[in-house]
C-alpha cells in the first residue's frame, strides 16, 4: 500500500500496464516530454521511449483514429484527450468507428482502445475545460464508461480498462486529481467494472454519485448524520456497465433516492437511474426521486460555484426527500 | 501522369488481371439488376474504376492492410476473397462473416486483413496510419493502404491521416481514386487544389498522379510507393485519375448532375477495354477469347448469386452478439425479453 493522489493512481496504472505488457502504448497531446498538462503521464516517455509514448499532433480525431488503427492490429493503446471538452472532433471516430467495429464486423475486428480524459468543473475552467457529458457516451452501445473517485479506484479501474476487451472511456475527475488522496495497493491492483462502491451505509435514503460529486455527497451525508438522517452513499464507479442490482437493492432498503451529477439535468445519466428505479423499484419508493445536477445551461465561468451541485444543495435535497414521505 | 514504357507483368498474368477486372464488372452489372428487381437491398458499383482498384490490389502483398471505403469490391477480388464470400456480405445472409450487420458493400474480412468498412467518409484513412504504426512496432514488413475518393480529401480524417503518417513516417500508401464525382459534387468544386496529389506536399511526402484507368501505371506507382514505405522512407499519396461510370449507389440518378457526353468521353477510356485492346494488339488474346472470358465470369457470378440467395438470414439471437465482448447486464435483460417476444410470437424471424 502506498499513499497517493488520484492522478498518481492514474500514473501508477499506466506505468504498471506498460511494464507488464509491451503492447500497451500511450498517445496524446503533450503527454511525452511534458508528461501531460496535468502530469498524468509523467515519466512514462523517459522510461518507455518515444515509440511507446507518442506526443501527437493537435488533432483529437487523429488521436482516436490512430488508436483505433493500433487496436485493430491488436495493440492496447491508451489515448489521452486533454480535456473531455475537446473530444468532439473525435466524436465520429468514437461513436461511428470505435464503438461499432466489433459489431459491424461480426466480431472479426474488435477495437479495444482506452480513452482517458479529465472531465468536470470546479477548477475555473469555464465553458471548455469543465463539462461533464458522460451521457453522450453512456448511450452509445459498444462503449464502456468508467469514472473513479479515489486513488485506489483510479489505479484499479484503469488497469481493468487497459486489459479489458472493449473500448473504455475513462473519465478522470480533474477537480479532485490532487485533493482525493488515499492508500493504493501496490502491483497489479484491479477493480472490476459494474460494481458500485458503498461509500457509507444508511437506512433512510440512497444517494447515488460518481466522480468529483462523491466527496461532496459524502460530506453532505456526514452533516446530515448529525441531524439523525442515515443516508446511504453509492459511488457508481462505472456507468456502463452499471451495477443495476446495487442501485435497486439500495432503494429497496431505503425507499428514497437522490441522484447527484455535474452534467445538466435533462437527459443526463440521472434520468437513466430514475427510469431504472421507476421500472424496478417503484413500489419501494416512499418519496419522489430527486436529482441534484448542473443546470441546463452551458458551463459558466464566474458563476461556476452556483452552477455545480454543492454540499449544501445536496444536503437540502436529501433532507427534503426524507421529509417528503 | 505516370506512364509505363511497356507491360508491367507477363501476359499470362495480365490475362488474370483482365479476368479479375471482368469479374468485377460482371458482379456490378448483376448486382445493379438484382437491386432493381428488389432482390438486393442496395448496391454501390465500382464500374469504371477496375483499373485503379485491381491495379493497386495487384501490387500489394498478402500481409498488407486494406482500409477500404465502401466501393472496394475490385480490391477484394485481388485479395483472394472468394466471390461467394463477397455475395454473402451483399445479401447479408447467415454465411456473411459480418453476420448481416451492414448494408451491402461494407465488407470486412479479418483473415485477409481487409478492414471492416463504414459509411462515414474518410474515417478509415487514419486507421491505416495506426495499423501501419502497429505493424512496424511489431516488426512486420508490411504497409497499410487506405482507399478513398476525391470527396474524402475534404474530410477531417484525410487531414489527420496524412498529417500523422507524415509525422510518424508511417508505412502507408494513401490510395485516392479520383473518380470525378462525390455523389453530385464534381471534382473542381471539391477543392481548388490543381491536383489531389499535390496535397501531399503540405504533409512533407510525395504525391503522384497516375492514369487510374491504366492498370500498368497504377500497378507500378503502387509498387514503387510500397517499396519506399517498406524501406522506411515514409508514406506516399497516389491519386488515381479515373471515373465512376455508374451512379454513386442504387439510390442515385447521375443524370441529374452530369452530362451524357461526359460519360461517353470516359466510357471511351474504359480500363477493361484498354487492357483488352493491348493484349489483342500483342496477340496474347483474341476477341473470341475475350467474349468467352466474359461469358465465363457472368456464369460464375450467376452461380454464386444463386447460392448466396439460398442462404437464409442470420439467426435472430445474433442481433445481440458482438456489441461488447460479452453482453453486459443491461443487454442480458434485453436478450431475455427478446427471447420472450420470440416465444410468444410477438416478433417473428
Amino acid at each position: 500500500m502506498t499513499d497517493m493522489t488520484l492522478i498518481q493512481g492514474v500514473n501508477r496504472a499506466l506505468h504498471q500496464a506498460m511494464k507488464a505488457d509491451p503492447d500497451v502504448l500511450c498517445l496524446g497531446e503533450d503527454i511525452g516530454v511534458n508528461g501531460g498538462v496535468f502530469r498524468a503521464t509523467e515519466g512514462l516517455q523517459k522510461e518507455f521511449g518515444e515509440a511507446r509514448v507518442l506526443d501527437t499532433p493537435l488533432n483529437e480525431s487523429g488521436i482516436v483514429g490512430m488508436a483505433v488503427g493500433m487496436a485493430l492490429y491488436g495493440l492496447k493503446p491508451v489515448a489521452e484527450i486533454q480535456f473531455l471538452d475537446f473530444i468532439y472532433p473525435a466524436f465520429d471516430q468514437i461513436v461511428s468507428e470505435l464503438a461499432k467495429f466489433r459489431y459491424r464486423s461480426g466480431g472479426q475486428f474488435p477495437a479495444h482502445v482506452v480513452l482517458r480524459t479529465p472531465y468536470g468543473g470546479g477548477i475555473r475552467g469555464g465553458l471548455y475545460h469543465s463539462q461533464s457529458t458522460e451521457q453522450l457516451f453512456a448511450s452509445t452501445p459498444g462503449l464502456k464508461v468508467v469514472i473513479p473517485s479515489t486513488p485506489a479506484d483510479a489505479k484499479g479501474l484503469l488497469l481493468t480498462a487497459i486489459f479489458d476487451e472493449d473500448p473504455v472511456l475513462f473519465l478522470e475527475p480533474k477537480r479532485i486529481y490532487r485533493t482525493a488522496t488515499g492508500e493504493v495497493p501496490d502491483g497489479d491492483h484491479r477493480v472490476p467494472f459494474g460494481k458500485a462502491r458503498v461509500v457509507r451505509e444508511g437506512s433512510d435514503v440512497s444517494v447515488f454519485a460518481y466522480g468529483a460529486m462523491v466527496p461532496l455527497a459524502f460530506q453532505a451525508c456526514q452533516v446530515l448524520e448529525k441531524t439523525g438522517i442515515h443516508a446511504e452513499l453509492l459511488d457508481l464507479r462505472s456507468l456502463v456497465p452499471l451495477d443495476v442490482e446495487a442501485v435497486v437493492r439500495s432503494v429497496e432498503k431505503t425507499g428514497r433516492a437522490v441522484i447527484v451529477h455535474e452534467a445538466p439535468k435533462f437527459c443526463g445519466f440521472g434520468a437513466e437511474l430514475a427510469a431504472i428505479l421507476a421500472e424496478k423499484a417503484l413500489y419501494s419508493l416512499k418519496a419522489p426521486i430527486v436529482r441534484v445536477t448542473g443546470y441546463d445551461t452551458p458551463f459558466p465561468y464566474s458563476l461556476e460555484n452556483l452552477y455545480l451541485p454543492s454540499v449544501d444543495r445536496i444536503g437540502r435535497a436529501i433532507q427534503r426527500t426524507v421529509a417528503a414521505g | 501522369m505516370g506512364q509505363m514504357e511497356g507491360p508491367s507483368l507477363p501476359d499470362t498474368e495480365l490475362l488474370k488481371v483482365l479476368r479479375t477486372m471482368s469479374l468485377g464488372r460482371a458482379v456490378d452489372e448483376r448486382c445493379m439488376n438484382l437491386q432493381r428487381q428488389g432482390r438486393l437491398g442496395f448496391y454501390v458499383p465500382m464500374e469504371g474504376q477496375e483499373g485503379a482498384q485491381i491495379g493497386c490490389g495487384w501490387a500489394l502483398e498478402k500481409g498488407d492492410w486494406i482500409c477500404p471505403a465502401y466501393r472496394e469490391m475490385g480490391v477484394a477480388l485481388t485479395r483472394g476473397i472468394p466471390l461467394s464470400t463477397i455475395l454473402d456480405q451483399l445479401f447479408g445472409n447467415s454465411a456473411d462473416l459480418s453476420k448481416g450487420r451492414q448494408m451491402p458493400n461494407h465488407y470486412g474480412w479479418r483473415d485477409h486483413r481487409f478492414v471492416s468498412a463504414s459509411s462515414p467518409i474518410g474515417t478509415q484513412i487514419i486507421h491505416a496510419v495506426g495499423l501501419a504504426y502497429a505493424s512496424r512496432y511489431k516488426g512486420e514488413k508490411v504497409i497499410s493502404v487506405p482507399f478513398f475518393g476525391d470527396g474524402a480529401t475534404s474530410s477531417t480524417d484525410f487531414h489527420s491521416g496524412m498529417n500523422f503518417a507524415g509525422v510518424y513516417k508511417a508505412p502507408v500508401v494513401f490510395f485516392c481514386q479520383n473518380n470525378q464525382w462525390a455523389i453530385s459534387l464534381p471534382r473542381e468544386k471539391q477543392t481548388k487544389s490543381t491536383t489531389l496529389a499535390m496535397k501531399a506536399n503540405a504533409y512533407g511526402f510525395p504525391g503522384v498522379q497516375v492514369d487510374g484507368n491504366d492498370f500498368h501505371a497504377v500497378y507500378s506507382a503502387v509498387k514503387d510507393a510500397r517499396t519506399r514505405a517498406i524501406r522506411g522512407e515514409g508514406p506516399t499519396l497516389i491519386e488515381a485519375v479515373t471515373y465512376r461510370m455508374g451512379p454513386h449507389s442504387t439510390s442515385d440518378d447521375p443524370r441529374r448532375y452530369r452530362s451524357s457526353q461526359e460519360l461517353a468521353t470516359w466510357k471511351a477510356r474504359d480500363p477493361i477495354e484498354r487492357l483488352k485492346e493491348e493484349l489483342v494488339t500483342r496477340g496474347a488474346l483474341t476477341e473470341a477469347d475475350f467474349d468467352k472470358m466474359q461469358e465465363e465470369v457472368r456464369a460464375e457470378v450467376a452461380q454464386a448469386v444463386q447460392q448466396a440467395e439460398k442462404v437464409g438470414p442470420p439467426e435472430p439471437r445474433t442481433l445481440f452478439e458482438d456489441v461488447w465482448a460479452r453482453p453486459i447486464p443491461q443487454l442480458q435483460e434485453e436478450i431475455q425479453e427478446f427471447e420472450e417476444l420470440l416465444k410468444e410470437g410477438v416478433i417473428r424471424p
